[in-house]
C-alpha cells in the first residue's frame, strides 16, 4: 500500500492523506506491513486504510524518541521549544479548513464543531508554547553553608494514547505540555480516528521540530497501546479514554517499569438545576451538556436533576428543545448532531437504551436509530430513573440523558455524589451561596455554575475518584510532564 | 524649516542606503500628532554630529493628552474586556512585525544612537523580539490565588493591572528598552505613555506604527518624544498616572522618585551601576579577559550594568592586565557603526563623549595609571581606556563613567574582595571568576548586587530578573518578576456565613 492517498472531501477539499507511521520525522510503513480500515461513520463506507503500528513499530518509535531526547532536543532552549509550538499553532490555524474537514469525515462531528476543535487545538499549542520558558524551580534556604535548588526536569519519553471524540484537540492537549517542558513523545491516535493526527504530523515537520521529538502512530489499544504502556523504555504514559482501559494501563505501568501515569477517564456528571435558575438558559446548558458532540464527552452532563417545583415545566421545555436538534451529514451547515463514531459505539449505546427500558425507565423522547445509514441515534431522554440503574451508574457515551427531580441541597449533593466517577458537575441557580455551597460539596474535578462543558485551555481539567489521575490544561498539566530534582550543595555547612 | 512647518512624516535614507518613512509626531490614540505648542527637538547622529531630523517634542500639555487617551483606553472594554489570551496575541503580532522590520529598526538605532549595526541586528532587535514574545506568553498566565482560611469565607486574590503607566526610557538600547517596558505592562492589561530619550527618539516612533498595525486599540500605547525636564517631569508628577517606570541616571531617578510622591504613584527605577568584576587566583584567565572585555567595552561602555571595576587577585594581576590589554587591542574595532567590522561605535552624543573624556583627565590627576586608550580617533569615538592601580576612593572607582573605561585594582583575600566590591553606592551587577564552587556561591550570595554572573559578565536573558540594589534601583525588570511591577494584588473576602 502506498504511503499517501488522494482524497476528495464532501466539501470539495482535496488533499493527500498520509497513511504511514510518523516516526523520526518521516512517514514509514509498519514493519510487518499491517494496515487497518478507516470508516466514515456518516455512511459506513471505508475512507482508506492506514498502516497499523505493532509492538515492533512502537520499539522503533520509542528509540527515535529516546535518541532525540538524549541528543539534539536536549540542546534546544526552552524559548526555542516555545517558538516551535507557536509555529505549530500558526500552522494549525493556516490549515483550519483542511484539518476540520478531515476531522468531520473521520469522526462524524459537524464541520462547525470540528473547526472549533482546530481553533481550540491551536490555542492549546500556543498556550503551552508560552509556558516553555517559564517553568521555574526554586531556591530554598535551609541553613547557612548550603546552597539548595530544585529544577523541574522533563520526564523523558512520553507515551500518549488519545481518544476518538476530539481527535485534534486531544492531540494538542497531550503534545502541548509534554513538549513545552522538554519531553519527547510517541502518540497513538485512536483506531477509530487516525486521519487528522497524521495530517497534523506533517505540520510538525513544517514547524521545524527536530526529528524524533514528536512521533505519531496509528494502531489499536490492545496492540500498540499495550506496547506503549508496557514498554521499558517509555518513562511516562498519559491516557484519555474509558475507565476500563485506564485500569489496564495503570496495571501495565506497575508491571513494567513503574512509569508515571496520568489518566483522564469517564464520567457520569450531574447537571443540577435549582428552582431559582434562569430556566431558559438552563435548558440550553442542559441540552449542550449532554447532546454536544453527540454525547461523546467524558464530562457530559448525562444525569440531569431538576428541583421539584420546576420539574414539569423543565421537562416540557426540554423535550421541545431536543426536538429542534438537527441530525444529519456533518458537512451540512445546519447539522448539529452527526453520527456516533463507530458501529461498536452505536451498538453499545443502543444496548444501554434497551437496558434502560428493561429496567423500567421511561423514554421521554428518542430511543431509536435515526435514518438507515450511518451510526445516527436520536437524542434520547429517560425519566423515572433510579440511582442504582445501569443507565444511571455506567457511562453511556452517547446522546442519552436521564432526568430526575430532587428536593433540596442535601438531597442533591447526596445524589450527585452517588457515583464512582467524579469528573464534572454543574449547578444552575441565581443564589451565590447555593452555587458555592453545592460546588464545594460535589466531588468533581470541574464544577460549572450556570454553564456547562465550558472548557478553557487555562483551566485545569480532570477527575476525582475513578474519573482519573492528574489534571490536564492550565499550568497544572506541566506537573504531569516534569519531575523535581533537588540539588543540595554543601558549602561547608554540613558534615 | 521653522518649527511650525515640521511635517508629521519624512522620508529618510540612512548612510547604509536603507530608506523608510519616518514618523515625527507624537503617537497618541493611534495617531501621529504635532505637539500642542509646536515644540520640536533635534536628533543628531553621533557618527558625524549632524542632525538626522527634528521630531515633535511633548510638553506637559501633550503629556496630558496622552494620559487622557491612555485613561480612556484603560476603561474602554475594547482593552479592559479583552481576554488575556487576546492581549498576548497582540504582543505576538507586534513581535512578528518587529522581526519583519528588523532592517529599518536596526538601522535606526545605529544611526540615532551610534550602536554597531551588527549589534543592533543580532542583539538589540533580536532581544526586543524575544522579550515581546516572552511577555506575549505570560498574558494569560497571570493568576491570582485562592487562600484557604477555613469554611467561613472564600478568599481569593485578583492580580489586576495598575492602570495608566508612564514609562521613561534611556538611549543606550532605544528599541530594546521600549520592548522591556511595553512587554510586561501590556501583557498584564495596563495602558502606557512612553517617553523615549531625547538623544534617540526615532526607533520608538517607528515602533509606534507597528503597535497600530498589530491591532492594539487606540490609546493603549502612546509614545512621545521629549525632554526629561519637561515631558519626563510631567509624566513623573502627573496625577492621572498610576505608575511610573524609569530607566536612566541615578540623579534623574531621584528626581522621578520625588516627583512621583505627589500622588504616591507606584515606581520602579533602573539607574546606574559601578559593577565589580572579581577575578580570583584560580580563575580561567583567558575567559576572564574575554568576558571582562564584553563587560565594559560592549556598547562603548554605555551599559548600566557594565562591569567597570575590575578587582584582580594580586597573584594574577599583572598577567590579567597584560592579557586584557592585548585582547582589547586585538579585538575592539573602533569606528563607523555602519561598518560591519566595527565592534565599538561612538558615544551617543557630544555631551556624553565630553563627560567620559573628563574622567580620563580625572583618573590621571588622581594618580591612577593610564595603560591604554584615553584617546579619540574620530567624532565622539573613544578608544578602549584602561586605568590600573585604581584606589577605592578615586572618583573613577566610585562614579559611573558610562564609557569604554575600566578601572582595575588588586586584592589579597576573598573577604577583602567582597568588602571592596561592596564599597559602592551602587549595586546593579557583579561578576566573579573562579573555579571553586563554594567560593563562587558564597561570593555571589555576599555581593550586594541585583545580578551576579559567575564566570561571565553581562550575560543577561529576558527570562531572568534584571535590576539593582542600593542606589541602582527599585524593582526588577525581565522575567516573571517584571509582572509584579504592573499588577496590584486585590484580596477579595467572600463571607460564607459569618452573620453578626
Amino acid at each position: 500500500m502506498s504511503l499517501t492517498k488522494h482524497i476528495e472531501l464532501p466539501n470539495g477539499v482535496r488533499y493527500s492523506q498520509p497513511l504511514g507511521l510518523y516516526i523520526n520525522g518521516e512517514f514509514v510503513k509498519s514493519i510487518e506491513g499491517k494496515t487497518f480500515e478507516v470508516i466514515n461513520p456518516t455512511d459506513e463506507s471505508v475512507i482508506c486504510s492506514v498502516y497499523e503500528a505493532t509492538e515492533k513499530d512502537v520499539d522503533i518509535a520509542v528509540k527515535a524518541a529516546r535518541d532525540s531526547f538524549d541528543g539534539e532536543w536536549s540542546t534546544v532552549t526552552p524559548a526555542a521549544r516555545g517558538k516551535l509550538l507557536n509555529n505549530l499553532a500558526n500552522l494549525f490555524e493556516e490549515n483550519r479548513t483542511l484539518l476540520s474537514s478531515v476531522e468531520s469525515l473521520d469522526n462524524g462531528k459537524s464541520l462547525t464543531y470540528s473547526a472549533l476543535d482546530v481553533n481550540g487545538a491551536a490555542s492549546c499549542l500556543r498556550y503551552y508554547g508560552g509556558w516553555a520558558d517559564k517553568v521555574h524551580g526554586k531556591v530554598i534556604d535551609t541553613q547557612p553553608g548550603t546552597f539548595n535548588f530544585t529544577k523541574l526536569e522533563p520526564i523523558g519519553v512520553c507515551g500518549q494514547i488519545i481518544p476518538w471524540n476530539f481527535p485534534l484537540l486531544m492531540w494538542a492537549w497531550k503534545i502541548g505540555p509534554a513538549i513545552a517542558t522538554g519531553n519527547v513523545v510517541v502518540l497513538k491516535s485512536a483506531e477509530q480516528t487516525p486521519l487528522s493526527a497524521l495530517v497534523a504530523a506533517e505540520l510538525v515537520s513544517k514547524a521545524g521540530f527536530p526529528k524524533g521529538v514528536v512521533n505519531i502512530i496509528s494502531g489499536f489499544g490492545k496492540v500498540a497501546g499495550a506496547a506503549i504502556s508496557n514498554h521499558m523504555g517509555v518513562d511516562k504514559v498519559a491516557f484519555t479514554g474509558s475507565t476500563l482501559v485506564g485500569r489496564t494501563i495503570l496495571k501495565a505501568a506497575a508491571n513494567s517499569n513503574l512509569k508515571k501515569v496520568t489518566l483522564e477517564l469517564g464520567g457520569k456528571s450531574p447537571n443540577i438545576i435549582f428552582n431559582d435558575a434562569d430556566l431558559d438558559k438552563a435548558i440550553e446548558w442542559a441540552n449542550m451538556g449532554i447532546f454536544f458532540n453527540h454525547g461523546q464527552c467524558c464530562c457530559a452532563g448525562s444525569r440531569i436533576y431538576v428541583q421539584e417545583d420546576i420539574y414539569e415545566t423543565f421537562v416540557e421545555k426540554f423535550k421541545a428543545r431536543i426536538s429542534a436538534i438537527r441530525l444529519g451529514d456533518p458537512f451540512h451547515d445546519e447539522t448539529y448532531q452527526g453520527p456516533q463514531v463507530s458501529q461498536l459505539q452505536f451498538d453499545r449505546i443502543m444496548g444501554y437504551i434497551e437496558h434502560g427500558k428493561k429496567e423500567g425507565a421511561i423514554v421521554l423522547c428518542g430511543g431509536k436509530r435515526y435514518g438507515s445509514k450511518g451510526y445516527f441515534i436520536e437524542p434520547t431522554i429517560f425519566s423515572n430513573v433510579k440511582t442504582d440503574m445501569k443507565i444511571m451508574q455506567e457511562e453511556i457515551f452517547g446522546p442519552v440523558a436521564s432526568i430526575a427531580k430532587f428536593k433540596d441541597v442535601d438531597d442533591i449533593v447526596a445524589i450527585g455524589n452517588a457515583t464512582s466517577y467524579g469528573l464534572a458537575a454543574a449547578v444552575h441557580t441565581n443564589d451565590l451561596n447555593t452555587a458555592l455551597n453545592v460546588s464545594n460539596r460535589l466531588k468533581a474535578g470541574t464544577c460549572w455554575v450556570n454553564c456547562y462543558n465550558m472548557l478553557s485551555t487555562a483551566l485545569p481539567f480532570g477527575g476525582f475518584k475513578e474519573s482519573g489521575v492528574g489534571r490536564e490544561l492550565g499550568k497544572a498539566a506541566l506537573a504531569n510532564y516534569t519531575q523535581v530534582k533537588t540539588v543540595q550543595i554543601n558549602m561547608g555547612g554540613l558534615g | 524649516m521653522s518649527e511650525q512647518e515640521l511635517p508629521l512624516f519624512t522620508e529618510l535614507t540612512a548612510p547604509n542606503g536603507v530608506k523608510w518613512n519616518q514618523p515625527l509626531g507624537l503617537f497618541i490614540n493611534n495617531e501621529f500628532v504635532k505637539s500642542k505648542p509646536g515644540e520640536t527637538l533635534s536628533t543628531v547622529s553621533p557618527i558625524d554630529d549632524k542632525e538626522i531630523t527634528r521630531v515633535y517634542a511633548a510638553d506637559s500639555t501633550d503629556v496630558d493628552e496622552a494620559v487622557k487617551a491612555a485613561r480612556a483606553a484603560f476603561e474602554n472594554p475594547e482593552w479592559s474586556d479583552l481576554a488575556p489570551t487576546d492581549r498576548g496575541a497582540l504582543l505576538y503580532k507586534l513581535a512578528d512585525l518587529v522581526e519583519k522590520n528588523l532592517t529599518v529598526l536596526s538601522t535606526l538605532d545605529t544611526w540615532d544612537a551610534g550602536k554597531p549595526i551588527t549589534v543592533t541586528k543580532t542583539e538589540d532587535c533580536v532581544e526586543s523580539i524575544n522579550t515581546l514574545r516572552y511577555y506575549a506568553g505570560w498574558a494569560d498566565k497571570v493568576t491570582g490565588k485562592t487562600i484557604d482560611v477555613g469554611p467561613s469565607k472564600l478568599v481569593y486574590t485578583l492580580h489586576q493591572p495598575i492602570g495608566v503607566c508612564g514609562q521613561i526610557i534611556p538611549w543606550n538600547y532605544p528599541l530594546m528598552m521600549a520592548a522591556w517596558k511595553l512587554g510586561p505592562a501590556l501583557a498584564t492589561g495596563n495602558t502606557v505613555v512612553l517617553k523615549s530619550a531625547e538623544q534617540s527618539p526615532l526607533s520608538a516612533l517607528f515602533l509606534a506604527q507597528l503597535v497600530k498595525e498589530a491591532g492594539f486599540p487606540a490609546g493603549v500605547v502612546n509614545i512621545v518624544s521629549g525632554f526629561g525636564k519637561t515631558a519626563g517631569a510631567a509624566i513623573a508628577s502627573h496625577e492621572g498616572i498610576d505608575k511610573v517606570a524609569f530607566t536612566g541616571s541615578t540623579f534623574t531617578g531621584r528626581a522621578v522618585m520625588k516627583a512621583a510622591s505627589v500622588n504616591l504613584k507606584n515606581i520602579t527605577i533602573e539607574t546606574g551601576g559601578k559593577s565589580p568584576l572579581v577575578i580570583f587566583d584560580d580563575a580561567d584567565i583567558e575567559q576572564a579577559v574575554k568576558w571582562a572585555h564584553i563587560g565594559i567595552m560592549s556598547n562603548s561602555g554605555q551599559v548600566c550594568c557594565a562591569t567597570s571595576r575590575i578587582l584582580a587577585h594580586e597573584s594574577i594581576y599583572d598577567e590579567f592586565i597584560q592579557k586584557f590589554i592585548d585582547y582589547t587591542t586585538k579585538t575592539s574595532v573602533v569606528g563607523d557603526p555602519f561598518d560591519e567590522d566595527t565592534s565599538h561605535g561612538p558615544q551617543v552624543s557630544k555631551l556624553q563623549f565630553e563627560r567620559v573624556m573628563e574622567y580620563v583627565e580625572r583618573g590621571k590627576a588622581e594618580g591612577a595609571k593610564l595603560l591604554l586608550g584615553g584617546t579619540t580617533p574620530g567624532t565622539n569615538l573613544i578608544s578602549p581606556t584602561v586605568f590600573a592601580d585604581v584606589e577605592d576612593h578615586h572618583t573613577i572607582s566610585q562614579e559611573e563613567v558610562f564609557g569604554p573605561f575600566v578601572a582595575i585594582t588588586k586584592f589579597k583575600t576573598q573577604e577583602e574582595a567582597i568588602k571592596r566590591a561592596n564599597k559602592s553606592s551602587y549595586g546593579l551587577g557583579a561578576a566573579v571568576f573562579t573555579k571553586d564552587i563554594t567560593r563562587a556561591h558564597v561570593v555571589a550570595a555576599k555581593i550586594e548586587s541585583g545580578m551576579v554572573w559567575i564566570n561571565s559578565s553581562n550575560d543577561s536573558h529576558f527570562a531572568v530578573p534584571f535590576g539593582g540594589v542600593k542606589q541602582s534601583g527599585i524593582g526588577r525588570e525581565c522575567g516573571e518578576y517584571a509582572l509584579a511591577n504592573y499588577t496590584n494584588a486585590k484580596a477579595v473576602h467572600l463571607n460564607l456565613g459569618t452573620m453578626l
